[in-house]
């Protein structure tokens, strides 16, 4: 005998074309929210002005290593702006927009890559996770702050990211499994940004998706177009009503381009195409966007010198604030090691007041 | 007040704070409906039920993991990796997550999280169920690690581990889990982390040991005791940070030293007693500080396990050896 025991497919959501055409008339409610999208723009441009200035501090020395976002603003900003007050995110390293929908600062995360540990003690989003470095090890804070809430049957809900190359990571998988076994309130989202540092999408998996990835936990697992901001809004949408139901995670991937080296350190001209690479910008989300908007009448020309004023003006004022912060005494590297310093300690606290104060001039 | 073994200790531990304190969680590998593979969950899930006992698929990195989200969240998560040779999985969430996240966030977020583990080698079990990994986790800025010697010190230091605020390594010596018995009244009080105890006062030489060996030692010092020569020994039970000044202070009065552990001797712990007597000690010392180890092998499997573990006259050799360095 043989007859199916399970059967899965994986549905892709766009709803505008790469110039911001609709692709159909069947587009959801908010797409004629022209106070949302205007907003989303804003904020899109706003990221970018902002990703554009980190790299440029880094290679003026006033700032260390950065993960640039280029190309990405839609994926955070699209489900960023779904996130309650009372949500929790855990990003990776390279999903600043929705760390900013969320409330985090422009200039926390100057002082992240800037060096300083203060760039991590969010003033807004209390309980979200600081950028996770070591690839997927995020996934699980996320699962385990979705327990968390079921078992205290809150009603709110966790967003987690992650870079395509990091779900190869065992700890994406354990991730996504118990939240498949557990029905965890939990949203996963992939951003395919086709490249992990020097390594193409296509060398990570043998799979026709990363999306798919999910199936085997028993997750609904989606495909959405990042460069969309309409459908990846829409798809963050759906999920994260499922989340708040409580009838378990989601694992949404978003296909987008890595428009900029993996970091400051990076060459990427070193094993990238470069016609792939000028392609990529074609298909670009804040044009997209743009484009959409000027179609509803709702964008022009005037507004759009408008905003660079405000973003680039908004960004300076976010750099001032990062960079009169002097840096924090060396006591400060005991300080939180533990809630209380264990006295086997107190020698070094001492060494360490003597002789690194002075260390960096 | 009944007598009872050291993981019953565990037990009775667990249970105290899981009543007193809705937040303690306890997850892991089979800690459910068969209590533990040691037992040491046994009842938990009957009283608790399956919110407050959580039987995880099987992943150690995700167990850690899974704690580290939940203790921020302000639980107080007790996780049970089965055998302490499979947390080496989860150490990239222990070391680079649990141990950092309230300094990397100056404080914002913390890791009040308990990992347990059945500890050490001597009961005969398959390769990778009896490592001594203790110093890895002591290089471990942040963490705390903890082992207990005796049924009382097992219910006192959980409790004191669990209601800590920041993370600790609890690692169970496994060999002793039901060797002996002991009175232990389930009060509720914790005995304090960060302290070494003395278990026998002496002015002849201090022995130092952590865990299962505590056994060993106690009955080499009452053999001494017999022949006139007093040994001060001390129980370091909180492997990091070390209560230094306990053993300086103990050998201030002996001059002579010896550490007896488990683990390979390389970079250990009993390494790091001997350069802080070195540094700190020096014109305190009357012989060389010496350590008696496990060898600097792998483990070996159960037939060469005794060869391994540092024996009774091993131990006394060194004894020896240190009372007659003149």
């Amino acid at each position: 005998m043989k007859k199916k025991v399970a059967e899965f497919d994986i549905e892709y959501y766009q709803f505008l074309d790469e110039t911001g055409k609709p692709l159909s008339d069947d587009l959801p409610d908010f797409a004629t929210d022209v106070e949302l999208l205007t907003d989303m723009y804003r904020r899109m441009v706003l990221y970018r002005a902002f990703d554009k200035k980190a790299v440029v501090l880094q290679r003026t020395g006033k700032m260390g290593t950065y993960a640039p976002t280029m190309g990405q603003e839609a994926i955070g900003t699209g489900f960023g702006l779904l996130l309650e007050k009372e949500d929790v995110y855990v990003p990776y390293y390279r999903d600043y927009p929705a760390m900013f929908c969320h409330g985090v600062k422009l200039e926390e995360i100057y002082h992240y890559w800037g060096g300083d540990e203060r760039g991590c003690d969010y003033q807004g989003p209390k309980e979200d996770f600081p950028i996770s470095v070591p690839i997927a090890t995020q996934c699980l804070h996320a699962a385990g702050i979705a327990t968390a809430i079921k078992l205290r049957k809150q009603k709110r809900m966790v967003a987690v990211s992650i870079g395509e190359g990091g779900t190869s990571e065992g700890e994406f998988y354990e991730a996504v499994n118990v939240a498949g076994a557990w029905q965890l309130p939990l949203v996963f989202f992939i951003n395919n940004n086709q490249w992990a540092i020097s390594v193409p999408a296509s060398a990570q998996t043998g799979a026709e998706t990363f999306a798919q990835k999910g199936l085997a936990s028993g997750l609904p697992c989606i495909q959405v177009d990042g460069n969309d901001i309409l459908a990846v809004h829409h798809v963050s949408k759906l999920a994260f009503e499922r989340a708040r139901r409580g009838e378990g995670a989601t694992v949404i991937e978003a296909l987008t381009y890595r428009l900029c080296d993996h970091t400051t350190a990076d060459d990427a001209t070193r094993y990238r195409d470069t016609d792939e690479y000028n392609d990529s910008w074609k298909r670009e989300p804040i044009s997209r966007l743009r484009n959409y908007l000027v179609s509803l009448n709702a964008w022009n020309e005037e507004r759009e010198i408008a905003l660079e004023k405000e973003v680039n003006q908004e960004v300076e004022a976010a750099v001032e604030r990062y960079l009169t912060v002097t840096p924090e005494p060396v006591e400060k590297m005991f300080e939180h090691l533990y809630e209380t310093l264990p006295e086997a300690y107190e020698n070094q606290v001492e060494l360490a007041k003597i002789f690194g104060g002075k260390a960096h001039g | 007040m009944a007598e009872i073994t050291l993981v019953e200790a565990i037990t009775l531990a667990l249970a105290h704070e899981m009543k007193q304190d809705k937040d303690v969680v306890v997850l892991g590998e089979d800690i459910g409906a068969n209590g533990g593979v040691f037992r040491a969950t046994d009842g938990l899930l009957e009283t608790y039920g399956p919110e407050r006992v959580l039987d995880t698929p099987l992943a150690e990195a995700m167990i850690a993991g899974l704690s580290i989200g939940m203790a921020a969240q302000g639980m107080k998560p007790v996780a049970e990796f089965q055998f302490e040779g499979f947390i080496y999985p989860a150490m990239n969430q222990i070391c680079n997550h649990a141990a950092r996240i309230r300094n990397r966030t100056r404080g914002r977020l913390s890791c009040p999280a308990v990992f347990r583990a059945p500890w050490g080698g001597g009961i005969h079990a398959p390769e990778h169920h009896s490592d001594s990994p203790e110093a890895l986790f002591a290089h471990t800025p942040g963490l705390r690690v903890v082992i207990p010697s005796s049924p009382a010190r097992a219910y006192g230091l959980l409790l004191a581990s669990i209601r800590d605020p920041d993370p600790v390594i609890f690692f169970e010596p496994k060999r002793i889990y039901r060797l002996v018995k002991q009175n232990v009244e389930d009060n509720g009080e914790a005995l304090p982390l960060d302290r070494a105890f003395v278990l026998s006062e002496g002015d002849d030489l201090t022995l130092v040991t952590w865990g299962a060996l505590v056994h060993e030692c106690s009955a080499i010092v009452n053999a001494y005791h017999k022949q006139g020569v007093n040994i001060e020994l001390i129980d370091l039970a909180t492997i990091s940070p070390i209560d230094f000044d306990t053993i300086a202070e103990s050998v201030a009065k002996t001059g002579r030293c010896v550490i007896v552990q488990e683990a390979p001797q390389t970079c250990s712990v009993g390494s790091e007693i001997a350069a802080c007597l070195a540094e700190q000690c020096l014109t305190d010392l009357e012989a060389p500080v010496v350590r008696v180890s496990g060898y600097d092998t792998v483990m070996p499997f159960l037939k060469l396990e005794k060869s391994y573990l540092p024996s009774v006259d091993r131990i006394k050799a060194s004894i020896d050896e240190v009372l007659e360095y003149a």
